[in-house]
């Protein structure tokens, strides 16, 4: 139970709607960045993304290959673990299920690898059956660098450090393996709407 | 909370008496907690100012205009108010003694608060890893933490660099304008020197001292970033 804190009476938002504002969390019109390193500069001719690991059929696309995938459209709410939260974003991207049509996997978790040494892990379950995707467009616009571009990971129903910036590819391992903020004490899932913030929760 | 110590016209220090608290390293956070009457709450993470020596945990907090905790912690909480916290929480930006260097720290505005914790932590443990630290400010008067940074400056293997961005006195005999590629170039080991490196502050002032010191060679691994504050980029 927490205890009253004097005298706080909060700035109320009004717009804030319970139905899609997980709780714990507040909404933001502008787009906060966060990462714990320098952004990298991939030049698009060096860039691939791959599918690797514990995989029937190993997969890799280069930058003109990877647009010329099919691509989808998401709106979608994103929800970061430092409190704020961003409604209706739009996004446009390759779904992960298109990518993993030809690759083929018994394995039930993954590893996002990125440019700059970040990863994150992820359920097969999390990244599957339409809910996760690698856009490279935010807003009708090429993704910025400092925002991830030229492409991240959008998982929109997991807090957004899951939604690896950077992204180059997705590893399947057979067994679940920790990725950078999760070795630092965040949850290893990650479900906003559990509040699952940190290991523990 | 038992201690309320001003810091500059929009900054306050918050000294805490923590029952059971259970450490923390240099440059963790917590997460702070307000609930009003009818149950409504809002939490905010805000970075540790104390060292892990220290015996009371520290919070500096600036005041957001149009922020919603920061307010409540400057200008309503009180001696003797009780506080909610959560932590100590993350373990990347952080910087202790056994990590070692050369040790550059970069920090804009209120950026200037995990640093702190760094400092006190090196000069506790008598580290003899150099440490140098560049604190850009708008004016002298925003300056946190002044009489213990350029008390700190006087300790062997301690450099402490101030520049001011916006206005500085006629005497001022510290650095004039924004951190850019001279100046790191003038401050900063050089890359063949391996400094370790963290930077905290506005986004916009992070991401370029990052990106200038990749450019420049430094090996991106060794550079450890913290953004903070209003979300505007």
């Amino acid at each position: 139970m927490s205890p009253i804190s004097r005298g706080f009476l909060g700035r109320r938002h009004p717009v804030d709607d319970p139905s899609r504002v997980p709780p714990g969390q507040y909404v933001t019109t502008d787009f906060p960045v966060l990462s714990a390193g320098p952004t990298p500069h991939t030049p698009l001719e060096e860039w691939t993304f791959e599918i690797a690991g514990a995989v029937d059929q190993p997969a890799s696309w280069s930058w003109d290959e990877f647009l010329a995938l099919p691509a989808e459209t998401p709106t979608v709410d994103i929800h970061c673990v430092t409190k704020w939260s961003k409604l209706d974003t739009s996004w446009k991207g390759v779904s992960v299920d298109t990518l993993l049509e030809r690759a083929g996997t018994e394995a039930k978790w993954v590893t996002a690898f990125c440019d700059g040494g970040y990863t994150t892990n992820l359920g097969l379950d999390d990244v599957s059956g339409g809910k996760a995707w690698v856009a490279y467009e935010f807003g009708g616009a090429p993704l910025e660098p400092e925002h991830g571009g030229p492409a991240r990971l959008l998982v929109p129903h997991l807090y957004f450090w899951k939604s690896a910036k950077w992204v180059r590819g997705l590893r399947f391992t057979p067994a679940d393996v920790p990725g950078f903020w999760e070795n630092y004490g965040y949850h290893n899932h990650g479900d906003p709407w559990l509040e699952q913030r940190y290991q523990g929760d | 909370m038992v201690e309320l110590v001003d810091q500059t016209p929009r900054t306050k220090s918050l000294v805490l008496d923590v029952p059971d608290w259970k450490g923390h390293r240099a440059g963790q956070h917590v997460d702070v907690r307000l609930t009003a009457e009818d149950g409504y709450q809002a939490q905010r993470s805000y970075s540790i100012a104390s060292g892990p020596e220290d015996d009371k945990l520290v919070l500096t907090v600036e005041r957001l205009d149009d922020g919603e905790v920061s307010p409540y912690l400057v200008d309503v909480l009180q001696p003797g108010d009780e506080l909610e916290l959560r932590g100590p929480i993350g373990g990347y930006f952080v910087w202790e003694e056994s990590l070692g260097g050369p040790l550059l720290l970069i920090a804009g505005g209120s950026g200037i608060v995990p640093f702190r914790a760094m400092l006190r932590h090196g000069i506790a443990t008598g580290s003899d890893v150099p440490l140098r630290l560049l604190y850009s400010s708008r004016a002298l008067d925003e300056v946190i933490y002044r009489d213990e940074l350029r008390e700190a400056g006087n300790a062997n293997g301690v450099d402490i660099e101030l520049t001011l961005t916006r206005d500085a006195p006629s005497d001022w005999n510290g650095r004039r304008g924004r951190i850019d590629e001279q100046m790191l170039d003038e401050v900063a080991w050089a890359p063949a020197e391996q400094p370790l490196i963290y930077a905290c502050g506005p986004t916009g002032l992070v991401e370029s001292v990052a990106d200038t010191l990749v450019m420049a060679g430094h090996d991106q691994g060794r550079i450890r970033l913290e953004r903070f504050g209003p979300t505007g980029t």
